[in-house]
């Protein structure tokens, strides 16, 4: 867990040696530090029952530690309820109040400050303004769409400008268009307010997209903490690997171990790693190889000693821009290619059943020794 | 053949819309014409005379409006209708303040219990409510173990202040026996629908609440109160429309104190025997029955909608 701003004075956000134990065998939040600095958009990332979304809970005050310490801003938010603490929440599937306005959902928490009249009018039409619902301040959230609902929420949930903003699953509740949509949207909102922001999602691209850096959690404990490139790019284990993205993992065994190079045996190939690694000859690894780092031929590569798999296409995908194809190798193992459809035809398209080589380069993999 | 039957005979949306209505058209609104008939009728020894006559080439519509005349004019109606208004009223408040509490925590508690406490709820039921009743003159009598304990705690004293009893450990028939009774008899018509609504209700909402700066005093208030007004609404009228006209319940507990419509209604049947009186009475009770159920019904349509 490397501390976001380079060391130096303590993080905005801490999370240290949290564990929340419900009893009864699991443990739901194992042993979680963490440092989110101001102004960061942070994910939680992982599947459902990973812990992510108790840990949120504790954060918001919903849940009390087992043990450990939550500090914002210097203050320790442990014994704060809920309501006095400077975080604020948007919920999974949004959790408007039905029986309230736009207006007056937006306005709930204003109200609770025993904010003055006029100063929360001006407060609640600014927000109105941000999230472009000035025409459906009358309504109430059963008349909206989807996607208005989830602007309300926002909107609510960023109205007492709190130090911590929390957004739990935020786009779930959306079809995917509009979610592509709005999780650029709701960036562009949250970077204008400048709130420090944790958003739990189980969705990488999500993740990806709308975070500056990525926790990856399993069990209950966080396995990986980068941006979003770091850890797409250099995965540090085998389930962050095959969590983010897809990706190809080959077990093999360490054949030549150099400071510069490394070269590994697997059943169908070769590889040779244009990076050294810490282990010793003989040892069990995998590599694991992303898709789009393949490339596809008839013929074999100029040099097909390493880094080159022949096979044949059992099954191939068009999804427009790009296409995967399945590559049967010879120990039986399937391989996933992805390729850009960068013309609009091409003559010698490979197809099913037809015989190809992979080949890639030697900064393409990620040798994985857990 | 078949399809002709299809066409004549009623579908199964018909039937199951139609055999209520049918059985409310038969059973209440035709009985309650014959009341009304009754209440604008002359009578002629033991005979009620026709509204309509044709005599001598003259159709002529007799509607005797004395006994409404009469029910505005003498004053016990009016102070009964008012008692009656008045304890269905206080029943009801007392029922809600009980009621409500009761099933919050009912429908807050863990799913396992839930089934047991709804049990416990509806025990009653399994015992005659007469029995039920005539029982409580027991407990709030001389030397009842309610009345001993009430006496005990000085409780008494309280309620001669109030006005409730007439003098301190007499209980029996006076307003607050008949409270009591009412109370103990409607109480589960008031947890009922209150529970079922409370149940359904989504806690995440008042997580929200509470993430927005709210108390857990302010985000009942403000949350939980308003989404179960449906609740409230329907457990009230459960409990205040049988109430108004009551019988049993001031016949067995109450008083000379506590003279209800319900009361009145049978003397004008069967003492007076003046069955055109008592049914404008009945009529009259009805009326002030039909009103609030009908702003009730009013009320209910618009919260469909609203959720629609």
């Amino acid at each position: 867990m490397s501390a976001p701003n380079g060391g130096g004075d303590a993080a905005f956000l801490q999370i240290r040696d949290l564990v929340k134990d419900f009893g009864g065998g699991a443990v739901a939040v194992n042993h979680v530090s963490l440092d989110v600095a101001k102004g960061e958009i942070f994910a939680l990332l992982g599947s459902s029952g990973c812990g992510k979304s108790t840990l949120l809970r504790m954060l918001a005050g919903f849940e009390t530690p087992t043990s450990g310490r939550i500090v914002l801003d210097g203050q320790d938010l442990a014994g704060l309820p809920p309501y006095l603490r400077p975080i604020n929440m948007m919920f999974q599937s949004y959790a408007l109040f039905p029986h309230l306005t736009v207006w007056d959902n937006i306005a709930f928490g204003l109200k609770r400050d025993g904010m003055p009249k006029d100063a929360i009018a001006e407060r609640v039409e600014s927000m109105l303004k941000l999230v472009q619902l000035g025409k459906f301040a009358r309504r109430k959230p059963h008349q909206l769409s989807g996607g208005q609902q989830q602007r309300v929420a926002l909107a609510r949930s960023l109205a007492k400008r709190p130090q911590l903003l929390l957004l739990d699953e935020p786009l779930g509740a959306l079809d995917k268009k509009l979610r592509e949509e709005t999780q650029i949207e709701l960036v562009n909102i949250v970077e204008q307010v400048g709130v420090t922001c944790v958003m739990v999602t189980h969705d990488q691209e999500e993740a990806m997209t709308m975070a500056s850096r990525i926790a990856v959690m399993s069990e209950g404990r966080i396995l990986q903490v980068g941006a979003p490139g770091d850890v797409y790019e250099t995965p540090a284990t085998r389930f962050v690997a095959d969590f983010i993205g897809n990706v190809n993992l080959m077990d093999g065994t360490l054949a030549v171990d150099q400071p510069d190079h490394v070269v590994i045996d697997c059943a169908d190939c070769r590889h040779y790693v244009g990076h050294g690694i810490t282990g010793t000859e003989g040892m069990p690894v995998t590599v694991a190889l992303r898709p789009e780092k393949i490339h596809l031929s008839r013929s074999a590569p100029a040099d097909a000693e390493f880094n080159t798999a022949r096979g044949t296409i059992r099954e191939l995908s068009y999804f427009g821009s790009y296409t995967v194809y399945q590559l049967q190798l010879a120990s039986g193992l399937m391989l996933k290619v992805s390729q850009a459809n960068v013309q609009r035809h091409r003559d010698e398209a490979l197809t099913w059943g037809d015989e190809a080589w992979a080949h890639w380069s030697r900064s393409s993999q990620v040798v994985l020794t857990s | 053949m078949k399809h002709l039957l299809r066409r004549w005979l009623p579908g199964g949306r018909a039937v199951v819309i139609g055999l209520p209505f049918a059985w409310l058209l038969l059973f209440f609104l035709l009985p309650f014409l014959i009341v009304l008939r009754i209440s604008v009728s002359e009578m002629e020894t033991v005979q009620f005379k026709d509204l309509l006559t044709f005599r001598d080439g003259l159709l002529q519509l007799t509607i005797k409006l004395s006994n409404y005349q009469f029910i505005t004019q003498d004053d016990l109606y009016f102070k009964t209708y008012l008692a009656s208004l008045k304890y269905a009223a206080v029943t009801t408040v007392l029922c809600l303040a009980i009621g409500y509490p009761f099933a919050y925590f009912m429908a807050r508690a863990r799913a396992t219990v839930q089934p047991a406490l709804l049990m416990l709820v509806m025990l009653p039921f399994w015992t005659s409510f007469l029995l039920r009743v005539y029982a409580w003159k027991g407990l709030l009598g001389e030397n009842g173990w309610v009345a001993d304990a009430l006496i005990a705690l000085r409780i008494d004293h309280v309620l001669v202040a109030a006005g409730l009893i007439p003098a301190a450990g007499k209980f029996m028939n006076t307003p607050f026996s008949l409270v009591i009774g009412m109370v103990y008899t409607y109480l589960p018509f008031m947890i009922l629908p209150l529970y079922a609504n409370l149940a359904k209700m989504d806690l995440r909402l008042l997580e929200a609440a509470s993430d927005l700066g709210a108390t857990p005093f302010k985000a009942f208030w403000l949350v939980t109160v308003p989404l179960s007004k449906a609740g409230i609404i329907a457990g009230s009228m459960l409990v205040f429309i049988p109430c108004v006209g009551e019988f049993v319940i001031p016949e067995l507990l109450g008083g000379p104190q506590t003279l209800m419509i319900g009361r009145v209604l049978w003397d004008e049947f069967f003492s007076n025997n003046d069955w055109p009186m008592a049914s404008s009475v009945a009529v009259v009770m009805i009326l002030l029955i039909i009103v609030p159920l009908a702003l009730f019904n009013k009320y209910q349509a618009e919260a469909v909608e609203r959720r629609a």
